[in-house]
């Protein structure tokens, strides 16, 4: 080939047709999009963080050591959410993890193909019901037919009723991933078992829930930091919403961190009160954040450990 | 055809650290079937993908040396390597059709080169090519994936070549066929010879001594250090020179069937 | 003599193979365990059954009232139709806006940087994104679209908790996303490649089109989320009370930058009012978001469940 053909070969090897050209364009829209997420997560901490700035300096320290949340009459007791919350979130766990692991290890363990090939998806579905629906339910239901029967004398609205709604909530989260995580554990290790002359519930309590504890952990850690984050149960069951006393009776009503910031936005005129009523809003939110932000790591760390196991 | 169509200078692959193969120096030349051989690991397959910048696609892979097509270099920083794969086709060790009809499957190259010209047109004339169209010309609109093996292997030459392309690289193109289907795929490959260059990476020596008129011969050394294989050419030659009168030793063990 | 012993050796052997008759343990253990996953499907099916209950009433007797009735004080003529408009324009906002960017950043993380350090930051920071808690969505909303974008949106507007909740599911879409696109098998994209394809050739004409199941039954499962969540609406302003005017026409851009209410939002003011018939109408209108939010769940579902069988 003389040289002339190698420079036109060369050329039209390069090719800058309107073909590359929107490559380019299209590459670049498309990282845009990516780099979304990135833009969202720091406008929510932006946003958290501003806000939460002017209460913390403007804030009078005696005004948190007051007991009670009363945003609107000044009185920010952080203390009585933060009991409120966990005091739903241990209640609710009580309900959820002994049903959703059970429901897990039988439909992983147990169940024969046809009952599960039914039953994931239903738990799937169900998973989807949205908390108002459950929070309704723990109102006009669980409160009159199990709590106000648990002791009498209990208010319609209270913490207990919510917290089991919060529970049951949470099932199909806890059940999903602790199922997939006893299904990770391999056949080989059951075989193995079984091999040696156990019987099912031997091999299943001290084979393979130890090989899955990686993920069961983390289902766990999610289905906290899900309980906590969860706004609409307790804001429509626990009663409470123009503020709350400090209380560890679950009889009672109450509030959490979640329902006291709907509480504080809800209303004809969005958010009115003392001075500081509006930031209260942003700090609560932002210690909501930061908690369930570092659960959520911890979370993730349990999960990547189950895949580097497996 | 003055020249090699492909001409190889020094030319070593890295996986990030791991070199698979090296040194490698050869050329390939046009209206020739070109035959890549030896044992697995060797490297055979990585070097056939230099030559259509398909190594691209892996995130860690890189190249030293120069692999020069009609006297330029395929890896200059300039090159789009979409230009490159519209010359130099490839057939893949398992027949991988789209999920599409059959003609969309052989138009799709064309349509997305802008090629003018009648699509049934070219699409026929792939397809007869490929020596498939008698067996498909009244189902044309059917899913490719219903064909049996051997036709879908066809259907991917006949894909590649709808492109219009000067260069075909097949790898292992019929390991996964039955003998008969492979012997319809030499024969065409012996057909479609006068027109295209092609490059073959074949396990199988038999098939390299019936079908190519070049060999070159890979085999693996260990590196004692890392403990891995990288891969290597041993000789590059016409292929009864190789068959019967090879200059390296390790090349006449292979031919010969004492090992590999 | 070695017969009889051998025989009476072998009958030994058996009874020893057979074992214990009765695993009381190990039966008990999994009584137990079908115990649990009746009593969370059940207490779930009481819910349901709870539910369709409760509202039967206003449901069969004046449904068509009911879902064309605006908000009143009195149970018997209030109806859910603003809540439905509320409800459409936010699944309108999430089919715009959280569709297109998700799926475009799945691509981006999936097919044009897949191990680079961008995708792995992006990818820590959308499984962080997933597990914010609602209401925290509710304040970036009232923060950035309420109160400082108040000239593009209007306030507490429906703009303004549509693209809130857009954000809000965008994780999901592309988590879910990302997925499917992750499950197109190599040897396609070598294929398209090797015939001289450019990357968004590639993706456009064969990943997508091979994904499109899994990334249709992500898209769906984010919409149903997205219909069935009120903290960030309640954040984002939407009343609580009365919405002024008749019921209008379903939906019109005027409205985008008006006050305005949802399904879930009309759920949570009933179910606090105290008056007797709020409770079936509560009730009513949880059916409604339910027969919509569950449909599409199962949908969604069936969907991922059928082809993943088909593919396999």
């Amino acid at each position: 080939m003389t040289p002339l053909d190698v420079t036109t070969l060369h050329a039209d090897l390069c090719g800058r047709t309107a073909r590359q050209q929107r490559e380019a364009v299209i590459r670049i829209a498309l990282r845009a999009c990516a780099s979304l997420s990135i833009l969202v997560s720091a406008l929510i901490v932006l946003s958290l963080v501003r806000e939460a700035w002017t209460f913390v300096s403007q804030v009078e320290w005696s005004a948190l050591v007051e007991d009670g949340w009363f945003p609107r009459r000044g009185i920010y007791d952080i203390r009585t959410l933060l009991v409120g919350s966990l005091l739903v979130t241990a209640i609710a766990m009580v309900v959820a993890i002994p049903l959703g692991l059970g429901t897990a290890v039988f439909l992983a363990e147990y169940a024969p193909p046809l009952a599960r090939r039914i039953l994931k998806p239903a738990l799937e579905v169900l998973a989807g019901i949205p908390s108002v629906v459950v929070g309704f339910f723990a109102l006009t239901w669980i409160s009159p037919e199990v709590v106000q029967r648990l002791r009498d004398g209990t208010p319609q609205s209270n913490v207990m009723a919510a917290a089991i709604g919060v529970g049951i909530l949470t099932i199909p989260l806890v059940a999903s991933i602790s199922e997939d995580a006893m299904r990770a554990v391999p056949p080989s290790l059951r075989e193995a078992s079984y091999g040696m002359g156990a019987r099912k519930l031997t091999t299943t309590v001290r084979v393979v829930i130890p090989a899955a504890v990686s993920g069961l952990v983390a289902a766990f850690i999610v289905a906290v930091s899900r309980a906590i984050g969860e706004t609409m149960v307790v804001f429509i069951a626990a009663g409470a919403t123009g503020g709350s006393l400090f209380t560890m009776d679950p009889f009672e009503p109450g509030q959490t961190m979640t329902a006291a910031m709907a509480a504080q936005a809800a209303g004809t005129d969005a958010v009115r009160g003392a001075a500081l009523t509006f930031q209260s809003l942003f700090f609560v939110g932002l210690l909501l954040f930061l908690i369930t932000l570092a659960l959520n790591l911890m979370a993730n760390r349990f999960v990547r450990r189950v895949r580097q196991q497996y | 055809m003055t020249g090699p169509v492909f001409d190889v200078h020094d030319l070593s692959v890295y996986y990030g650290q791991f070199r698979a193969v090296r040194d490698v120096k050869l050329q390939i030349f046009g209206n020739e079937i070109t035959a890549f051989i030896g044992p697995s690991g060797c490297g055979k397959t990585t070097v056939l993908r230099c030559f259509n910048r398909m190594n691209d696609l892996i995130e860690s892979a890189r190249i030293e040396g120069t692999v020069e097509y009609h006297g330029v270099d395929l890896y200059d920083r300039a090159i789009n390597p979409v230009e490159v794969r519209r010359r130099i086709g490839m057939v893949f060790q398992k027949p991988n059709p789209f999920p599409k009809s059959i003609y969309d499957n052989v138009a799709f190259g064309p349509r997305i080169a802008g090629m003018k010209g009648d699509m049934d047109e070219i699409v026929e004339r792939s397809l007869r090519r490929a020596a498939l169209w008698d067996e498909v010309k009244d189902r044309l609109k059917s899913s490719a994936t219903g064909l049996s093996g051997g036709q879908q292997q066809r259907l991917c030459i006949a894909r590649a070549l709808a492109v219009d392309p000067e260069v075909i690289l097949m790898d292992e193109p019929c390991s996964a066929l039955d003998p008969i289907a492979t012997g319809r795929i030499e024969d065409l490959m012996q057909e479609i010879k006068a027109e295209y260059t092609i490059v073959i990476v074949t396990h199988n020596m038999q098939q390299a001594a019936r079908v190519s008129d070049r060999c070159a011969f890979f085999t693996t050394e260990v590196n004692e250090l890392s403990d891995t294989r990288t891969g290597m050419l041993v000789e590059f030659d016409r292929t009864e020179t190789m068959f019967s009168n090879p200059a390296d030793e390790r090349t006449e063990n292979y031919v010969t069937g004492r090992f590999g | 003599m070695a017969a009889p012993m051998s025989r009476f050796a072998g009958c030994a052997r058996q009874r020893d193979l057979r074992g214990r008759r009765i695993d009381l343990g190990g039966g008990l253990f999994r009584v137990v365990l079908l115990a649990s996953l009746v009593a969370s499907v059940g207490i779930l099916a009481v819910l349901l059954v709870d539910v369709v209950n409760g509202g039967w009433s206003v449901l069969s007797t004046r449904l068509g009232d009911f879902l064309t009735g605006v908000l009143g004080s009195r149970p018997e003529r209030s109806g859910v139709f603003q809540g439905i408009r509320g409800s459409l324009w936010i699944a309108i906002f999430t089919i715009v806006l959280a569709f297109p960017l998700g799926i475009g950043a799945a691509l981006y993380l999936e097919e044009y940087a897949p191990r680079s350090r961008f995708a792995r930051i992006v990818d820590v920071n959308i499984r962080n994104l997933a597990g914010v808690p609602s209401v925290v969505y509710g304040i970036l909303g009232l923060a950035i679209f309420v109160k400082s974008l108040r000239g593009f949106t209007g306030g507490n507007t429906v703009m303004a908790a549509g693209i809130t909740l857009a954000i809000l599911v965008l994780p999901i879409v592309i988590i879910t996303s990302a997925e499917a696109i992750r499950a197109v098998p190599a040897s396609l994209r070598e294929a398209g490649f090797g015939v001289g394809a450019t990357r968004w050739e590639v993706i456009r004409h064969h990943v997508l089109p091979y994904a499109a199941p899994g990334i249709l039954t992500g898209t769906v499962l984010a919409l149903a989320r997205a219909l069935g969540e009120a903290a960030p609406l309640i954040l984002v302003g939407a009343t609580t009370g009365f919405l002024g005017g008749g019921p209008g026409s379903l939906v019109d851009l005027g409205q985008l930058t008006e006050r305005f209410t949802a399904l879930p939002i009309i759920i949570t003011t009933w179910a606090g009012r105290p008056q007797e018939g709020f409770r079936a109408l509560t009730a009513a209108a949880i059916v409604v978001l339910l027969v919509v939010v569950l449909v599409f769940n199962a949908a969604a579902i069936l969907l991922r469940n059928r082809y993943e069988k088909k593919r396999r």
